[in-house]
């Protein structure tokens, strides 16, 4: 099976440097796209059917045909690769950018061509320091061999392309919010319209991708549409990288083709549990997804199938709930996060959350009384989309209408029993 | 503005690199309180000054910026800062045991800096290693596959 993500990645090895990359193909697919027009770029691009892989699931190929192109577009126009990886229990994105940095800069080089940008910026999470030495080198790199800079390969094409590290801070993924702290302003929402297509970095049109979506461009490039939507097991293109951590035999990351099931990469690549805990549900895309059991092994974890289950893909990243793990505790220990990190622009969500987190809080410690759960479950429509300005505030609460949907009886349990029947 | 600023030529250059990749002074704010703070330490009310008056910005404007991250510090930490990933993976595997274990031997507790100056404790959301959960970074470096033996002896080559 073809791996366009993770070819190059070994395990305990440096990355390729550049010549090294060079010689097992790499930068052929720029050289290839410079031949070809920005617009036939992105209807490769739509044709492939890549759905949007920081979470959201948006095709890339429709941000990008919504972007003004040619003289009349206003300039500078910017790309903004959307690195800041902080869902909790997700850390796919870390594998390509520590695994195959030059991957990660080839790509945004193509996807900037794509839209005409001027700017590229990799908005990289603080935490990343591996990630940070090995981008700003395989940026060098890129400089000083003709692919960024003036004139990119003799082609009239010019890129400027700059990491820059953030500081911690969750809304910064999110795509208004990194608008925002790009320009030194507090990662709050934006109201749309106008989108970040059209008004984003300074007023200018901004296309935001995460950084697997754009990884996969290059192949797309080489290898044509049709051929990218043949890696996947569904009518959503392409292969996915899918992780699996918790208290599972192997815990890990894999490249598969898109819509593998969920059974099989619990089963076949996590290994099931570890011995002497048995499975209770997992959140198949990070924490901002709802709570999946037994009985949806047989799913195909793609943008489509994961929405019919209730729950999301999300990003693709599993995290394993066992039975000797509180569900409770777990879910509270999420809505400690989400509390935390609101950015306080929306009422429901800087005001609700904490709400939630002292009252699970409450119920963890055997406080707690029925009618709570009819509170908590209100919150779950009270944070929906469309009473908030910004997508974090829905996934916050996705885990916890799982939680309520599927281990209801451990939290009776608690208010019952006045204690955390795990705690001993 | 008023009032010279009071960087060092060192914390001036650094900053004058990031400014190169903006088109506006604001745009450095969070790059530039980086470098400040890394030289410093923490950001202190005049540290806070001293960038917001190389970046044209007034004390409070650049002061909405500093609060909103997690590690602009503005109040002072210990010589090196403990990280322990306190997000859901790291909890279920074992980041109460490690919490526990690093406040027993530390004598503090989360949030606190220890008397002698030496760590500060803070929860860090997902490190993005989930795969070899619980983690913890120290300063720059990232630990991974952690137990509480295993924090002691990496506690040990810090003084």
């Amino acid at each position: 099976m073809e791996k366009p993500l993770t070819q190059n990645i070994r395990p305990d090895r440096e990355p390729l440097d550049i010549r090294e990359y060079e010689q097992a193909g790499g930068y052929q697919a720029l050289r290839q796209a410079l031949q070809m027009s920005p617009l036939k770029i992105q209807e490769m691009v739509t044709d492939a059917y890549i759905r949007g892989r920081g979470g959201a699931g948006f095709p890339t190929g429709k941000k990008w045909s919504a972007v003004p192109m040619g003289d009349k577009a206003r300039r500078p126009k910017f790309f903004a690769i959307n690195a800041d990886e902080m869902e909790p229990g997700t850390f796919k994105d870390r594998l390509l950018m520590e695994g195959d940095p030059n991957l990660v800069v080839e790509s945004a080089i193509i996807a900037s061509y794509a839209i005409e940008a001027d700017v590229a910026y990799i908005f990289l999470r603080w935490a990343y320091k591996l990630a940070a030495q090995r981008l700003t080198k395989a940026i060098a790199q890129a400089y000083e061999k003709g692919y960024l800079g003036w004139n990119i390969l003799g082609s009239s094409y010019s890129l400027e392309m700059y990491l820059h590290t953030s500081a911690g801070r969750y809304m910064c993924g999110e795509e208004n919010g990194l608008l925002n702290a790009m320009e030194g302003k507090r990662p709050i929402p934006r109201t749309r319209p106008p989108h970040a297509v059209m008004v984003g970095i300074w007023g200018k049109p901004t296309a935001v991708n995460n950084v697997e979506t754009i990884a996969c461009v290059p192949y797309i490039v080489s290898h044509g549409s049709a051929a990218f939507k043949a890696l996947s097991h569904t009518e959503e293109g392409g292969t996915k990288l899918y992780g699996v951590s918790g208290r599972v035999k192997r815990p890990g990351i894999w490249e598969l083709p898109l819509g593998t099931t969920l059974g099989e990469i619990f089963h076949d690549y996590a290994g099931g549990m570890r011995d002497g805990y048995q499975f209770r549900g997992l959140l198949p895309g990070g924490a901002s997804t709802s709570f999946l059991v037994e009985k949806h092994f047989d799913a195909r974890m793609d943008f489509g199938s994961m929405d019919k289950t209730g729950s999301r893909l999300g990003t693709g990243t599993i995290i394993v709930l066992d039975d000797k793990t509180c569900p409770v505790g777990m879910v509270l220990n999420l809505e400690q996060f989400f509390a935390r990190e609101s950015c306080g622009w929306c009422t429901p969500c800087r005001e609700g959350l904490p709400w939630l987190r002292d009252m699970l809080d409450a119920i963890e410690r055997g406080a707690g009384i029925l009618e709570d759960l009819e509170i908590l479950q209100e919150h779950t429509w009270l944070l929906q989309l469309g009473h908030t300005f910004c997508a974090l505030a829905p996934g916050a609460v996705m885990p916890l209408d799982g939680a309520l949907k599927y281990f209801r009886e451990d939290f009776e349990n608690h208010i019952r029993q006045h204690r955390c029947p795990y705690r001993h | 503005m008023s009032g010279a600023s009071m960087l060092t030529d060192e914390e001036k250059r650094e900053i004058d690199e990031e400014l190169a990749k903006y088109r506006t002074k604001r745009a450095a704010g969070p790059e530039a309180l980086k470098i400040v703070q890394k030289y410093r330490g923490w950001i202190s009310d005049e540290s806070l000054r001293d960038v917001a008056r190389y970046l044209e910005l007034s004390d409070e404007e650049l002061d909405s910026v500093a609060t909103c991250y997690n590690f602009i510090f503005r109040r002072p930490v210990g010589r090196h800062l403990i990280l322990l990933c306190d997000s859901v993976t790291c909890w279920v595997v074992g980041y109460e045991d490690l919490r526990a274990r690093i406040e027993q031997r530390l004598g503090i507790q989360m949030g606190q800096t220890t008397p002698d100056g030496r760590f500060t404790l803070l929860p860090a959301a997902c490190l993005g290693a989930c795969d070899r959960a619980p983690v913890m970074m120290i300063d720059e470096q990232l630990y991974v596959e952690l137990s509480p033996a295993k924090v002691d002896e990496i506690l040990d080559t810090y003084r």
